[in-house]
């Protein structure tokens, strides 16, 4: 089994069928992380090259994880250590990547759009693992595999995503999975968070949280960027957290069993409080364990899988 | 010696001609416009013969707006490859922008601008000097000794003059001189990071959006700042629905502005940007196919006076890279013609009034010679095929750089010969 496609470098122009198929193989491979021995030898003698242009821990190292569990050959690359501080162009990296002869190349991004134009230079595959304010599909199909295990289902749901839409690559590739998948998906955050004619991604816009949330099955949080948006697009974090804030008193106007995501880190008392953050229907940590399955869906899909698998 | 151009379809805007025509060039000038039937002919054997047969015969193409980025970014483009470049596109005259390094803002630049024009191919090149210094938008220049070294205009292009008072101040001096300012219209605080037209576009790809009211608001502020002044102004590259309508409300006051549009805005929207094509990163971006008609409905109507390429040379260092890190700019000079005779071959525009566009209202604009194929004007004259194709290869124009988003795309219109007071800069 594999997806029929060289990379993954959004949720825009997935399939339905292709979703499905990343997220049951996600499901199977779960088990894998309550085993002793956490390893199966799927991905043996390959090679995938984490390269990391903008630090990110949790991603790259839920996609070292993951690596290491189907045991490929993990090479971590970030630009910290590269030669990226001597002016060397990120196709010049990437010459030198592919001469390593990856199979294939993670690559996180703070432009839009990098990944894409990798994807067109290099032969092996690449996925996306977060390009500027563009998309961040292995993010949004973590949270689908997790709306899937909690709801049973996503067909027919509601959710809401609430913040900073207009910088957020996890809401794109979400309102795309989301809505392919037969969600109903409301955008919700000031006017100044809301980027030009979201509406024609299929969306409903909202500039208050509860009614935003009222109704809806699954809430989902973005983190608001501290050092970037207090004073360009708000007044102030305070004013923010009064009126775009998840407390217990506005999840009041939400479905009982609304579940509550959020892509982390978190910040406390900003987006979303204490007491939100580590109640009963809060995900947030069982997103990060399912993010590994996803990624060693990805992985394993994206490269055929075992050698005697791949036979059709 | 003589040259007759034989055979075409001579058209001439500003004669108000359009018919079969001789054209008879004698000591670099337009000796005189013969009936083909005519009995009245030269003596053969001194006359050099270009066979025009189905061709159009023109005034040169003038383009009012382009940047040769000599002195200081030779690698990209120089005022030799230029020329060669514009008369491959058929142009005869450029009038090139000030953004070079140093910045052309003062008469040592101006006139090693003229002097290296004058060992080219003989293509007229006129310097635009910048209408501040630095082009910070802080000072004014010293427009009147500018305009005695030979600047033609006065342009920040690529910048606005941010300070209403300082532009007023060029506004009202530069009239005193008959220098035409030229004016980059985008409110910077506005377009401030914006890498794309703000829209559904930069929605999809994360991109930070330019709006619209970011030219309009400037061209608006530099339209009441004309009425005011009564100073001519030129708006440069207009891009929005909005910027017409103003351009058109101001000329029904009586402003004294005029604009231009560029090849590339009549032809592209927002969405060839798409897949994060940095060859179709420009300012100001592309933008939707409302405005592209606007602007053209414009073009047609009047409104917009000139064609106009904004030639802006770039390495593939500056364009090969991640998109919100590449170089605004496109180059023009070779495919403006085919592109806009696409636009008249779509209907948008009849062919007379695209060569008083191309070269007639530049001239008026500019108060260059040229523009004209009236007996005793110098022989600038553009000879081209309106109906033969030919594919644009990006790596064989002859532009020192590449950034075309039109690489491999089919264009009409052959340039048969590109003639420079009488002289043949370019055959094909
Ligand atoms: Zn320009």
């Amino acid at each position: 089994m594999r997806l029929n496609r060289k990379d993954l470098l959004g949720l825009e122009d997935i399939a339905v069928d292709e979703i499905k198929l990343i997220l049951d193989t996600a499901d199977s491979f779960k088990e894998f992380g309550s085993r002793i021995i956490k390893k199966v030898p799927a991905l043996r003698g390959k090679t995938v090259v984490n390269l990391f242009y903008e630090p990110s821990t949790r991603t790259r190292t839920s996609f070292e994880i993951a690596g290491k569990r189907l045991s490929a050959d993990v090479v971590n690359f970030s630009a910290s250590q590269s030669s990226v501080g001597k002016g060397e162009t990120l196709i010049d990296t990437m010459k030198n990547i592919e001469a390593m002869q990856p199979d294939l190349i993670v690559v996180r991004h703070g432009s839009a759009g990098a990944p894409h134009m990798l994807a067109r230079m290099v032969e092996c595959g690449v996925i996306n693992a977060g390009d500027g304010a563009h998309e961040h599909p292995s993010q949004a199909l973590l949270d689908m595999l997790m709306i899937r295990d909690v709801k049973g289902r996503i067909n027919g749901l509601t959710v809401a995503i609430i913040g900073d839409i207009s910088h957020s690559r996890v809401a794109r590739s979400n309102i795309y999975g989301l809505t392919r998948m037969g969600a109903r998906v409301r955008v919700c955050g000031p006017k100044t968070m809301i980027p030009a004619q979201i509406e024609r991604m299929g969306v409903e816009v909202f500039h208050d949280v509860r009614k935003a949330i009222s109704g809806v099955d699954v809430i989902m949080m973005l983190r608001i960027q501290l050092e970037r948006q207090a004073g360009a697009l708000l007044p102030s974090l305070r004013e923010y957290a009064r009126h775009f804030g998840l407390t217990p008193e506005i999840i009041k106007a939400a479905k009982p069993d609304a579940t509550i995501l959020h892509p982390g880190p978190i910040n406390r008392g900003v987006e979303i409080s204490s007491e939100v953050a580590d109640c009963q229907r809060s995900m947030i940590l069982n997103q990060v364990t399912n993010g590994v399955a996803v990624r060693m869906a990805l992985l394993y899909l994206l490269t055929g899988g075992a050698g005697d698998e791949t036979a059709d | 010696m003589k040259l007759l151009i034989k055979g075409g379809r001579v058209i001439d805007p500003a004669q108000g001609i359009d018919k079969p025509l001789d054209v008879l060039i004698e000591k670099g000038r337009i000796a005189s416009l013969i009936q083909p039937a005519s009995r009245v002919r030269p003596a053969m054997d001194k006359v050099k013969t270009i066979d025009a047969t189905g061709c159009i015969v023109a005034p040169g193409l003038i383009d009012m707006h382009v940047h040769f980025r000599e002195p200081g970014f030779e690698h990209k483009e120089t005022i030799e490859s230029g020329c060669a470049a514009a008369a491959a596109g058929g142009f005869t005259s450029v009038c090139c922008m000030a953004n070079t390094n140093p910045v052309n803002d003062n008469q040592a630049i101006t006139l090693m601008i003229i002097a290296q024009a004058q060992k080219a191919n003989g293509v007229r090149v006129y310097p635009i000097a910048a209408a501040t210094v630095g082009q910070n938008g802080e000072a004014a220049t010293e427009i009147g000794e500018l305009k005695t070294a030979g600047a033609v205009a006065l342009s920040d292009d690529g910048n606005e003059i941010r300070n209403s008072q300082v532009a007023r101040l060029v506004l009202e001096y530069a009239s005193m001189f008959d220098m035409p300012v030229i004016l980059h219209c985008e409110d910077m605080y506005l377009s401030q990071g914006g890498q794309v037209n703000e829209g559904f576009v930069s929605t999809e790809l994360g991109l930070p959006g330019i709006p619209n009211a970011a030219e309009e608001s400037m061209v608006a502020r530099n339209l009441i700042l004309a009425e005011m002044t009564g100073a001519p102004i030129h708006i440069a590259h207009v891009s929005t629905a909005g910027s017409v309508d103003l351009i058109r409300w101001a000329k029904a006051r009586d402003v004294r502005v005029t604009a231009e549009a560029t090849p590339h805005h009549l032809t592209l929207t927002e969405k060839a940007v798409r897949g994060y094509n940095t060859q179709c990163k420009m300012s100001p971006p592309l933008r939707s196919e409302q405005d592209r008609i606007a602007v053209l409905t414009g073009l047609a109507d009047g409104t917009i006076d000139a064609v106009a390429t904004d030639h802006a040379p770039h390495d593939d260092r500056l364009k090969i890279v991640e998109f919100d890190k590449a170089a605004n700019g496109v180059i023009g000079l070779e495919t403006a013609l085919g592109l806009m005779l696409r636009l008249v071959r779509q209907g948008q525009l009849d062919l007379p009034t695209l060569i008083q566009r191309m070269s007639t209202a530049p001239a008026r604009i500019m108060g260059l010679p040229g523009g004209s194929l009236a007996v005793d004007q110098p022989a600038d004259v553009v000879v081209f095929d309106p109906e033969q194709e030919w594919t644009v290869d990006a790596m064989c124009l002859r532009s020192r750089s590449h950034n075309t988003p039109f690489d491999g795309w089919s264009l009409p219109g052959v340039i048969k010969a590109t003639i420079v007071n009488g002289r043949i800069v370019h055959s094909g």
